[in-house]
């Protein structure tokens, strides 16, 4: 859970710039982390290559929060 | 060169107007992916002829309507080449009749290669666009599509669509520096426009300015342009290439 939850959290802050302190599980893309739509595309396809996993577009919609991201990556992993 | 070290995909680049836009685009640098869905002699052809350049070329076969096809090129082209930097959804048909007589599946097939097929390509190349930042996405239209034309409905809508689309797909890429044009070529001699009768022609070309047919050279020519740095600040529009038929 840490490992992937560091893993996902350096993605983050790249990714859209926010400080590492706001990655929290319950944290929004959109809401609190100033994602817009596209950004969670991207973020979504560099999880699918840092985890070397498919997340299908149907999966990858359901993903609004950081713990959305952790939890189905865990599940996968 | 212009294209130095870049890599284009050309779809239906076996004759017609894509094979000379995959020429123009080798002759002014860039390597590139030839796909093609019956004519494979005539795809390796043009790859022949690209490699006599010094350029590296490939083909590449896929039917652009099916997605699984489409995904399977794109893939088959990013390993070859590293990158996809540009794109030229080119590929076309038309199953011509009036609209009383239409059947469903001329209606679907046109859909599906000229419209369906510009969404499946686009969406699968975008990935390594995006993450390069950068991109040249150039869907190749067509005047009727902004005229319309008796005997064309699916044609045309396919290639009306085809203009939508390009500028929603612009709108949403322009933040990753992808750019995406459309070309709206008007009576291009080729294949596809042999096949009208001469007093068909006659009459077309009654109506062009420029008072002469276009050849695939000069539409290769403004996807070269569309392709390349010059044209860094444009994206979402339809450029026509008609001698002037619709202004």
């Amino acid at each position: 859970m840490a490992e992937v939850m560091d893993r996902v959290t350096k993605i983050i802050v790249d990714r859209l710039g926010v400080d590492e302190s706001e990655v929290k599980l319950e944290a929004s893309f959109k809401e609190d982390l100033g994602a817009d739509s596209l950004d969670v595309v991207e973020l979504v396809m560099e999880l699918e290559d840092e985890f070397d996993m498919v997340i299908s577009d149907e999966d990858a919609e359901k993903i609004g929060t950081v713990g959305d991201a952790v939890n189905y990556i865990q599940e996968k992993v | 060169m212009k294209l130095q070290g870049k890599t284009a995909l050309v779809t239906g680049a076996s004759r017609g107007i894509g094979r000379e836009i995959a020429l123009e685009l080798a002759r002014n640098g860039a390597n590139v992916a030839i796909n093609y869905s019956g004519s494979k002699e005539r795809a390796e052809q043009v790859a022949e002829e690209i490699t006599g350049f010094g350029r590296e070329a490939f083909v590449i076969q896929a039917n652009v309507g099916e997605a699984d096809q489409v995904q399977n090129m794109i893939k088959e082209t990013i390993s070859r080449f590293g990158s996809i930097d540009i794109l030229v959804n080119n590929a076309g048909v038309t199953r011509d009749n009036l609209l009383m007589r239409m059947k469903d599946d001329e209606w679907d097939d046109v859909i599906n290669i000229n419209l369906k097929g510009v969404f499946l390509t686009t969406k699968a190349v975008t990935r390594s666009m995006m993450k390069q930042r950068s991109g040249r996405i150039i869907n190749i239209s067509s005047i009727v599509g902004v005229t319309g034309n008796p005997g064309q409905s699916n044609y045309v809508a396919s290639k009306a669509g085809v203009i939508g689309l390009t500028k929603s797909t612009a709108k949403e890429l322009s933040s990753r520096g992808i750019t995406v044009n459309a070309v709206a070529p008007g009576f291009i001699e080729t294949d596809m426009t042999d096949k009208l009768t001469e007093d068909i022609q006659d009459e077309m070309r009654k109506q062009i300015p420029l008072a002469r047919f276009g050849s695939p050279s000069d539409v290769a020519k403004v996807v070269l342009f569309l392709s390349s740095d010059d044209a860094s600040y444009m994206t979402g529009q339809t450029l026509h290439v008609d001698g002037g038929m619709v202004m």
